[in-house]
């Protein structure tokens, strides 16, 4: 069993990794199953939310917050809600006046406003990689190999990125699943024009769609800022496309299947990179999609798409 | 129902029972935007972070640039929302008078004009400043948006005085405006054509124009090249530039190792790029619409991503250099030529000059893209165009007419993926150097940027477009800064005005019932005919 710990290990770091992708991959899926359109901005509002947390968590220092519990509490709700602006301004800017456009327009709208928020952030904040010192240090030990020479550890940082998913996962599926919002934004999903008839505000409850999606983007831009505490304005590319392979991964439209296709993303990169090549960790993550999307275009849990004549 | 009698019906609401004063309901709007604005910018814009030495953060406030902005973004809300409600003048004179003054002192600014600094001063944060930004180009950004609550609200008043639009109206127009396209397109090809021919001869065409243009004219070409991906076959591709590295790099080591020149390889670069076609298009060929996106996207990034890695073979992250420039079909372009071989310009008895080689790179790339447009149009009037655009509007009437998807759709990869090889190999020996750099998603984007701004499926639109796209932030060189920006900016803005590109006129090639498409309304009545 020599093996077992550094693959433990290996589980550990996908599963966090895995929660930040999933994180991210609910806006994306929840915009393609309520309008259709593939949101590509979104991976630069989360690298909005990453900096909007780095610069609370340095705006802390200066208050002379020191508690770390505070900091963080602090950091999430600023970093939700003007995270959460961006997403509404986004949509009422650059998609709301195209619904109703050939499809493609709101796609070439996404993509101008990724060059536009990522070169927004790069004027305001600099080019310069960002570095964030580690708030929360340390970790739980839960094994170790029998001659000493390999711990793996559980940090503290991993368990609070692990634990906050899981209820933001739960609060979100009461959410659609039991207030009135959630089946404003289940009845728009399935027929928008239906819905409108019957009375339900349909550009509110796409706005707030993204805004969700953005709040979920921030949290999840404060997670990497404290994770890795490097951020720069171009960030949210690659963990933009990530998370939309993981949208698709786990069957688009649907909530489950972006947190499961989040996890799988996030394993399938950290046991690459732990046993091929770290180097390559990228291209596995695109093959495994190419693959599912080949044998099972539907995603892994996604409902068969049934064509209409 | 007060609610229905919104926006041009407002004159209805004015007079009516609980009409809402238009006056009080900007304000609302304003505030709400003063809101925005804050939560938008207070962090952002608000805080400058900044690295100090030994990797420790602090930050710099610029509280005015936010007041500002929540003063003068409301205020632009504020006379929108008083033009919805039929209120133009304030829009009018104010917006005019803003867009004058920001926009004005803004690009003296940018000139770097002597005066801008008596405008700024005093640039004390405490006290008022003449103009809100110190940077002078967001001020000319800021006179952009005077200019469009000017322009929306001269346009209302415009309307006013023909009336609302009627659906029957609208539909008019857009026959019309089509008309006009189609019109625009047949006289402005030739136009341009002649136009980017002479150039070069004209007194203006100095080294930098003729530079610039012949990287305008290499997104022409692969503009039409996807166009036959997308705007033909209607095949979202994402991953476009897969090819265009596929290109350049095979010339690369063709050129270094096997010591091929840029015309004996150049065909071998295409066929290697619809190689690379075919094996992306066989295994998604099963998937449609954005699934595809994806998946091109996905490919697009493999591409690279093995490019970055492979050492041994694409020299990594720093390329490969030292690849032969182009010639003259065999005559070198070079002051001291090698023993045995004569020079250009002693062969034509000119004076040297490096001016020669960008000169015929341009007439190169020129050749290159009439060709591609050229095959574009004989191949829609085949049977396999004729196919494509079949398959882009039904796939399912496709299949049940006997038309072959498979074959048809790789056909439309392979073909697009050529045309990106031959341009990918152009790419190389015009650089002389080839980097993993070069092909990133964001040159995907701006290539099916162009094509979807020029309104899909047409060839001067595209054109246009790419002179738009990429002739601007050339233009725009000197703001360095900004440049992307308003790139991104222009992308958005297009959408919004135009959802259908620039020159959109989408008519299949054939038709039946030549001419009056309304008439097949009852399909009956149509046969009959």
């Amino acid at each position: 069993m020599d093996w077992f710990p550094y693959f433990l290990q290996q589980l550990i770091n996908g599963l966090t990794l895995g929660s930040i992708y999933g994180l991210i991959a609910i806006g994306y899926t929840m915009v393609y199953g309520i309008i259709g359109m593939v949101n590509f901005a979104h991976g630069d509002v989360y690298m909005i939310g990453a900096f909007q947390a780095m610069i609370v968590l340095l705006l802390c220092g200066t208050l002379g917050i020191t508690w770390i519990p505070l900091q963080l509490l602090i950091m999430l709700v600023v970093a939700i809600v003007l995270t959460a602006a961006y997403g509404w301004t986004v949509e009422r800017i650059a998609y709301r006046p195209l619904r109703g456009a050939p499809r493609l327009a709101p796609l070439i709208s996404a993509i101008g406003m990724s060059i536009v928020l990522q070169n927004y952030v790069q004027l305001l904040q600099g080019p310069r990689p960002k570095p964030v010192e580690p708030l929360i240090r340390g970790g739980v030990e839960i094994m170790s190999r029998a001659d000493g020479s390999f711990v793996v550890q559980l940090g503290y940082l991993q368990m609070i990125i692990i634990v906050l998913t899981i209820v933001l996962m739960i609060g979100f599926a009461l959410l659609i699943s039991r207030t009135t919002l959630g089946r404003a934004q289940r009845a728009c999903e399935q027929d928008m024009k239906m819905a409108s008839l019957l009375g339900v505000n349909v550009d509110r409850t796409i706005s707030l769609t993204f805004v969700m999606g953005a709040a979920l983007a921030a949290v999840a831009g404060m997670m990497v800022t404290l994770y890795w505490g490097n951020n720069d304005f171009y960030m949210g590319f690659i963990a933009g496309i990530k998370a939309f392979t993981a949208a698709v991964l786990g069957g688009i439209g649907s909530l489950p299947g972006a947190m499961l296709g989040g996890i799988l993303i996030g394993l399938i990169e950290a046991l690459w990179s732990a046993y091929f090549s770290a180097e390559y960790k990228d291209v596995a993550a695109f093959g495994v999609l190419i693959l599912v999307l080949i044998f099972r275009p539907t995603g892994l849990l996604g409902r068969p798409e049934v064509e209409k004549v | 129902m007060t609610d229905i009698t919104h926006g041009r019906n407002a004159r209805t609401a004015d007079t009516g029972p609980a009409a809402p004063n238009a006056y009080v309901e900007a304000g609302k709007e304003a505030v709400y935007t003063a809101v925005l604005v804050f939560l938008l910018g207070f962090l952002m814009v608000g805080y400058q972070t900044q690295v100090l030495q030994g990797e420790q953060m602090s930050y710099v406030t610029r509280y005015s640039d936010v007041i500002w902005a929540m003063l003068l973004i409301p205020a632009g809300r504020f006379l929108l929302t008083l033009t919805r409600f039929d209120r133009t003048l304030p829009a009018v004179v104010l917006g005019g008078l803003g867009f004058v003054y920001l926009f004005g002192a803004g690009v003296i600014g940018v000139l770097e004009l002597p005066i801008y600094g008596s405008l700024l001063v005093p640039v004390d944060t405490l006290q008022p400043h003449i103009l809100p930004f110190e940077q002078p180009m967001v001020n000319v950004i800021f006179g952009l948006g005077a200019l469009f609550v000017f322009a929306s609200a001269a346009r209302t008043r415009r309307r006013k005085t023909t009336g609302g639009q009627s659906i029957d109206i609208r539909e008019a127009a857009e026959a019309r405006q089509a008309k006009v396209a189609r019109n625009l397109s047949s006289v402005l090809g030739p136009i341009l054509i002649i136009a980017a021919l002479v150039i070069p001869l004209t007194p203006w065409g100095d080294r930098k124009l003729v530079d610039s243009l012949v990287l305008v004219m290499t997104y022409v070409m692969l503009g039409w090249g996807l166009n036959i991906v997308v705007g033909l076959a209607g095949l979202l591709d994402l991953g476009y530039v897969a090819f265009y590295a596929v290109g350049a790099y095979t010339y690369a080591k063709l050129s270094t190792t096997l010591g091929f020149n840029f015309w004996e390889s150049l065909p071998l670069a295409g066929a290697m790029a619809a190689t690379f076609g075919l094996a992306l298009g066989f295994p998604v060929l099963r998937l449609r619409g954005d699934y595809l996106a994806i998946v091109t996207l996905g490919f697009g990034e493999i591409i690279r991503i093995i490019l970055i890695n492979w050492q041994a073979f694409t020299g990594g992250p720093n390329g490969i250099g030292n690849i032969a420039k182009i010639d003259f079909f065999g005559i070198p372009f070079e002051r001291n030529p090698a023993e045995g071989t004569t020079a250009f310009h002693t062969l034509f008895g000119l004076e040297f000059s490096t001016a020669h080689r960008v000169v015929f790179l341009y007439y190169v790339i020129i050749g290159l893209a009439l060709i591609t447009n050229f095959v574009t149009i004989r191949l829609r009037k085949m049977p396999i165009g004729r196919a494509w655009e079949a398959l882009r509007e039904d796939e399912t009437a496709c299949r049940a007419l006997g038309i072959n998807p498979t074959n048809t759709k790789l056909t439309a990869f392979a073909i697009g993926a050529m045309f990106a090889g031959f341009a990918g190999s152009f790419f190389a020996t015009r650089q002389g150097f080839v980097s993993p750099e070069s092909f990133t998603f964001i040159e995907s984007a701006v290539i099916l940027a162009i094509v979807v701004l020029g309104g899909m499926g047409s060839q001067v639109g595209v054109a246009l477009a790419a002179i738009l796209l990429i002739g601007l932030p050339e233009v725009l060189r000197e703001l360095s800064l900004y440049r992307m920006l308003v790139f991104g900016g222009v992308m958005v803005l297009i959408m919004l005005l135009r959802p259908k590109g620039l020159l959109s006129y989408r008519v299949p090639t054939i038709q039946l019932h030549k001419g009056k498409p309304k008439t097949m309304a009852p399909p009956i009545v149509g046969a009959v005919k």
